[in-house]
């Protein structure tokens, strides 16, 4: 259990991180959220044997993660923790597609493995800079732009609450699992039919909570609608950093950049 | 001022599922009363300061707060006179940062956006909690949030302040600091507790529940003296009024 509760203190880190001051930090989330998913769809969007294509893409995450000092081994754990996703989709591709694509000195090397390489790498580059995103800029700040952006408010709201709540959920959880272990001994008392209980309680519990929430919302007007007072300033510096962003995208989307350098350098070699 | 006035009548309740928890509760508090609520668990303290504000509706007798008496109707008015601080902060603090937690009441009052501010920073500077407002909640000490809770009824400027255990789980520090808080305040104050000392320092009347049923209702002197009525009420005589047990061993 201090696994879990450990990790979920990894969480408020990742908010922490978002209170800092740099460059990034001071864009206005918008810019970053549109720049990041125009940089999401640019990545997902190349074929499924392209990888030296994918390569120039590094450029983002890496650029945010400098400018906006984030620790860099962080977050490479956090992306290594969702890696078995992407493992897993990618996975059957290497036995299914046989058929040699490429030769590197005598050994053939399969489609199958080239597209599971292709798809671990749009992984760690949508996944890191997504996580870049989130840490320059803090969980509240995105939800707050997207629903400046025209996302439904409920949405907003929900993942906000999510946001929130789900702090004081795995707080109410951890004590749980830890008054089980002071009267569990040796294995007994951890078995399924407690476990299957207790989650029922902790249904139970944030049942009775999201009520008392309700009703501390009601007291003070709620009527269904969030208002916030948070103003966001879309400035000269935000655009041109989507603009140069997103035109960035779309040239490497567009131009194999390393292939045309490997040309290049051949034909001066030549 | 009319408008200060909390009266309940002949009030009776029972929860969906059968458990009835009041049986004709009345009383009247008028304007800048500091009132405790006292009584065992279960004796219906937190059932009455639901009904103060609206959160539940009187099934039978009524509620009066000011001019109004507590219908559907008349809800939202009720809600801006009386401002209710939960006694678990978390429930109370569901925005992303403390500001925004504040203002989240006055925004929905539909004040403009200066005047938002405005009550904010005074909310926030009333409970010292100024230096905190881009914080995000969940990241407070106890102490911390429920000043925080505080302040976010007290942006709302109610003119009655509902409190369910406002010294529950804080430091004695904090819990000193608190009662010091409440003691500028010049709102009615209507407290539901369990900490008799800070009834005896705060309140100048208390109200004694008994199953559903108001026991007593009188001043907090002569009602925390009486080793009677503390004792079938589940009661104890607040340690400021027993005798030093290192002075005077018994």
């Amino acid at each position: 259990m201090a696994k879990i509760a450990s990790s979920f203190l990894d969480i408020s880190y990742l908010d922490s991180l978002s209170c800092q001051q740099s460059p990034v930090h001071r864009l206005d989330p918008r810019s970053k959220v549109i720049a990041t998913a125009f940089f999401i769809v640019s990545v997902v969007s190349f074929g499924k044997y392209e990888i030296t294509g994918l390569i120039p893409f590094f450029l983002y995450p890496i650029v945010l993660i400098a400018l906006g000092d984030l620790p860099l081994v962080y977050l490479l754990k956090k992306i290594l923790l969702a890696a078995p996703f992407a493992v897993f989709i990618g996975m059957f591709n290497p036995l299914i597609d046989r058929a040699i694509l490429m030769n590197l000195g005598p050994v053939g090397i399969s489609g199958g493995w080239i597209s599971f390489a292709s798809i671990m790498l749009r992984f760690i580059l949508t996944v890191s800079a997504v996580l870049a995103l989130i840490a320059s800029t803090g969980f509240a700040s995105i939800c707050m732009s997207l629903e400046k952006m025209g996302a439904p408010n409920s949405f907003a709201v929900q993942l906000l609450f999510l946001y929130r709540y789900i702090f004081v959920l795995t707080d109410e959880a951890s004590r749980m699992v830890r008054a089980r272990a002071l009267r569990a001994f040796e294995g007994k008392g951890r078995g399924f039919k407690v476990f299957t209980s207790m989650i029922g309680q902790l249904l139970l519990r944030a049942l009775d909570r999201a009520q008392r929430i309700h009703l501390a919302m009601r007291c003070r007007g709620f009527d269904g609608e969030i208002r916030v007072s948070r103003q966001l300033a879309f400035g000269g510096r935000d655009s041109a950093f989507l603009l140069g962003w997103s035109t960035l995208f779309v040239l490497m989307r567009l131009v194999d950049i390393p292939q045309w350098m490997g040309d290049r350098v051949a034909e001066l070699i030549r | 001022m009319s408008h200060h006035i909390v009266e309940m009548k002949d009030l009776h309740y029972t929860y969906p599922d059968g458990n009835s928890a009041l049986h004709g509760v009345s009383f009247r508090i008028t304007h800048g009363e500091t009132v405790a609520i006292v009584g065992a668990n279960g004796a219906g303290k937190s059932t009455i300061l639901l009904h103060l504000n609206g959160c539940l509706i009187p099934e039978t007798g009524t509620v009066r707060i000011g001019d109004f008496p507590l219908t559907r109707k008349t809800l939202e008015h009720v809600r801006r006179t009386v401002g209710m601080v939960f006694q678990d902060p978390d429930d109370q603090l569901f925005m992303p940062s403390v500001y925004e937690d504040v203002a989240y009441g006055p925004l929905n009052l539909g004040l403009p956006l200066e005047d938002v501010e405005e009550r904010v920073v005074q909310a926030l500077s009333t409970v010292g909690m100024l230096h905190l407002k881009d914080r995000p909640p969940y990241r407070l000490s106890g102490g911390e949030k429920r000043s925080v809770a505080i302040a976010t009824v007290l942006s709302m400027s109610p003119s009655i302040l509902v409190m369910d255990e406002p010294t529950s789980n804080l430091d004695p520090k904090a819990r000193r600091q608190l009662i010091h808080l409440l003691k500028t305040f010049e709102h009615t104050i209507i407290l539901a507790t369990h900490d008799l000392d800070m009834v005896l320092d705060l309140c100048s009347r208390t109200i004694v529940l008994k199953k559903g049923r108001v026991e007593a209702d009188g001043p907090t002197r002569d009602i925390l003296q009486n080793q009677e009525l503390l004792e079938t009420c589940r009661l104890e005589k607040p340690f400021s009024l027993q005798a030093c047990p290192i002075c005077n061993p018994a």
